[in-house]
């Protein structure tokens, strides 16, 4: 039975784990490759590698730039999902009753109103009330729109999981509610936090309709945007450079991804499908 | 004087602590940022943008003027519209047909433990961790016409004929499956992640005294690992209909609508009409269509959340 279910694990994960990860060797193969080469059907597999197209994008790109745009971004959406979604999802995972539930479902599922329904009435507020186009301001507002619920129904899953006798052990020992919340809950949830840090700027890194509707220069644009719109001259496509700006943010990602999977499901199943 | 105003303000401090203590008080004090902030940002817009439906804003002019359901009427009887709601549905539907059997696999593979489990899983999640709008430019490359990767294994394997390749992205058809294998591509990871938290949350007794009813493989995957699992993988596959139906960035990238509209899809075209010809109010009333896709999943989260909290 045991080298069984174990056949039956290899044979399944095997070929599946190969054919999604293919794209990625693939795009490894082509940023090595001189530029020249990769139309030429004789150098498939075989050519000389070179790291010339990791050069060129940190040299004649503004993908530094990108990432830097992309990375401000992310850390200003952090902190400002973190302020909001922290405390409120703490409440509403303390908050017993019909209220609390149906506040935390409600919440949740704005973080499905998509960005394709909102980004042309975003598009007139950002531009006409705000005058924030053309500027990363415009993404710092917007984002966390659908950061915030997102972090709130994690942490509500976090906070689930902690007991509620640990604060009230604290209150009796002389604590205020609040002082049970910053020594006693905020320690204990700091995993739960870290993870949700590291999902929101993931999602930021990923956005891609607000930040092309709303950035129209290249020394502004994030990742996501930068490396489509910029990297193409004229026609011509540098592709081991593109795979190589694929590359770069992505294998870090999966990385960190695979060390907190575990938590991201702990707090995405724990809110209140449960 | 001084003492009794120095008491009173004391004593009003106080009754604020209290008053803050208290559970109703502190709950409304630390979630009402966030419902706020939601509100302002994504009631609001929602709201505007049911406005901007009904009236014939364009991006030049201001405000546009109240037009009633013209917007409405006039995609109806659009044909480029009409396509993109039906391929919407396709994308939709197939794409997620795809995953549903994939991660369902992958999640049974993947639960027990065996050598090289984690570097099996780092691979499978690489698709949901690499961002999509970098990843779908890859798929550009990968479809090329001239140097696909694909065809060269077509081509090697003999399947196809060297003189007789695909194109990928330039042929109606061809498009439509190669922006659908995209999508299932990178939403199968996440699905396959929430499946597997379902099926290790399957007791061992379950499965035992399945085993020991005689229960094996499709008989017992049908009968015990399916019903429990069902409640979390719907609330997966839901999730994966509303980021599919809505989402832009694979459409866009890879034809943006074309070859002759053959994958033009709701967003696509809204942000055709709303952005790139200006005409917000139009682009407002295509993107509004996404609702019933919304509405449809909204509602089986809600029935399926109760469930699983009543089993």
């Amino acid at each position: 039975m045991a080298w069984r279910s174990r056949a039956f694990s290899y044979g399944v994960v095997v070929p599946f784990a190969a054919l999604l990860a293919f794209p990625f060797a693939w795009m490894a193969v082509t940023s090595l490759k001189p530029e020249a080469q990769v139309y030429d059907p004789t150098k498939v597999w075989s050519f000389h590698p070179t790291l010339a197209a990791y050069g060129f994008l940190f040299h004649h790109t503004d993908y530094l730039l990108w990432l830097r745009n992309s990375c401000l971004v992310g850390l200003m959406v952090v902190v400002i999902t973190l302020a909001f979604a922290v405390p409120a999802g703490y409440a509403l995972a303390r908050l017993a009753g019909r209220i609390g539930r149906a506040l935390g479902v409600a919440i949740f599922l704005t973080y499905l109103v998509p960005p394709t329904l909102l980004f042309l009435p975003l598009s007139r507020v950002i531009s006409q009330y705000l005058h924030l186009s053309d500027r990363l301001w415009a993404l710092v507002v917007v984002y966390p729109s659908f950061t915030i619920p997102f972090a709130i129904w994690l942490l509500m899953g976090f906070f689930k999981t902690i007991p509620q006798e640990l604060e009230d052990a604290a209150l009796v020992d002389g604590c205020s509610r609040f002082g049970a919340l910053v020594r006693i809950v905020f320690p204990i949830s700091a995993p739960g936090i870290l993870t949700v840090v590291i999902f929101t700027f993931s999602l930021v890194l990923n956005e891609f309709v607000y930040a092309i509707t709303f950035i129209s220069s290249s020394a502004n644009r994030t990742l996501p945007v930068g490396v489509p719109t910029d990297l193409i001259r004229g026609d011509l496509f540098n592709w081991p450079g593109i795979m190589a700006a694929i590359l770069l943010p992505s294998i870090p990602l999966a990385l960190v991804y695979n060390l907190f999977l575990n938590r991201f499901i702990t707090g995405f199943t724990g809110g209140a499908f449960r | 004087m001084g003492a009794v105003a120095a008491a009173t303000g004391r004593h009003r401090r106080r009754r604020l602590r209290y008053a803050a203590e208290g559970r109703g008080v502190l709950a409304t004090l630390l979630i009402s940022p966030a419902v706020l902030f939601i509100a302002a940002l994504v009631g609001v817009p929602f709201g505007l943008a049911i406005y901007l439906s009904f009236t014939d804003a364009t991006a030049g002019s201001l405000s546009g003027k109240w037009v009633g359901l013209d917007n409405f009427t006039g995609a109806v009887h659009d044909a480029i519209f009409r396509g993109a709601l039906w391929h919407t549905f396709l994308f939709t539907l197939i794409s997620q047909a795809v995953v549903i059997v994939v991660a369902g696999l992958l999640a049974h593979a993947l639960v027990h433990g065996f050598r090289g489990r984690w570097f099996l899983r780092f691979l499978v999640l690489l698709p949901w961790a690499a961002p999509v709008a970098l990843t779908a430019i890859g798929f550009l490359w990968f479809y090329d016409p001239q140097a696909s990767i694909f065809n060269w294994f077509l081509v090697h394997l003999h399947i196809v004929s060297a003189n007789n390749v695909p194109n990928w992205l330039g042929t109606p058809k061809a498009a439509m499956s190669s922006i659908i294998t995209v999508q299932a591509w990178r939403t199968v990871p996440f699905a396959t992640v929430i499946f597997l938290a379902g099926v290790s949350s399957i007791p061992q007794e379950v499965d035992d005294a399945a085993a020991i009813d005689g229960a094996t493989g499709l008989h017992k995957f049908w009968y015990v690992s399916l019903p429990l699992l069902l409640p979390i993988a719907i609330v997966a596959v839901l999730f994966g209909v509303v980021f599919t139906a809505t989402d832009m960035v694979v459409p866009y990238i890879l034809t943006n609508g074309g070859p002759f509209n053959s994958t033009q899809v709701l967003t696509t075209y809204a942000f055709q009409t709303g952005i790139n010809a200006g005409n917000i109010g139009e682009g407002a009333a295509i993107a509004l269509f996404m609702l019933p896709f919304l509405a449809v999943v909204v509602i089986g989260m809600l029935f399926f959340a109760r469930r699983a909290e009543v089993a």
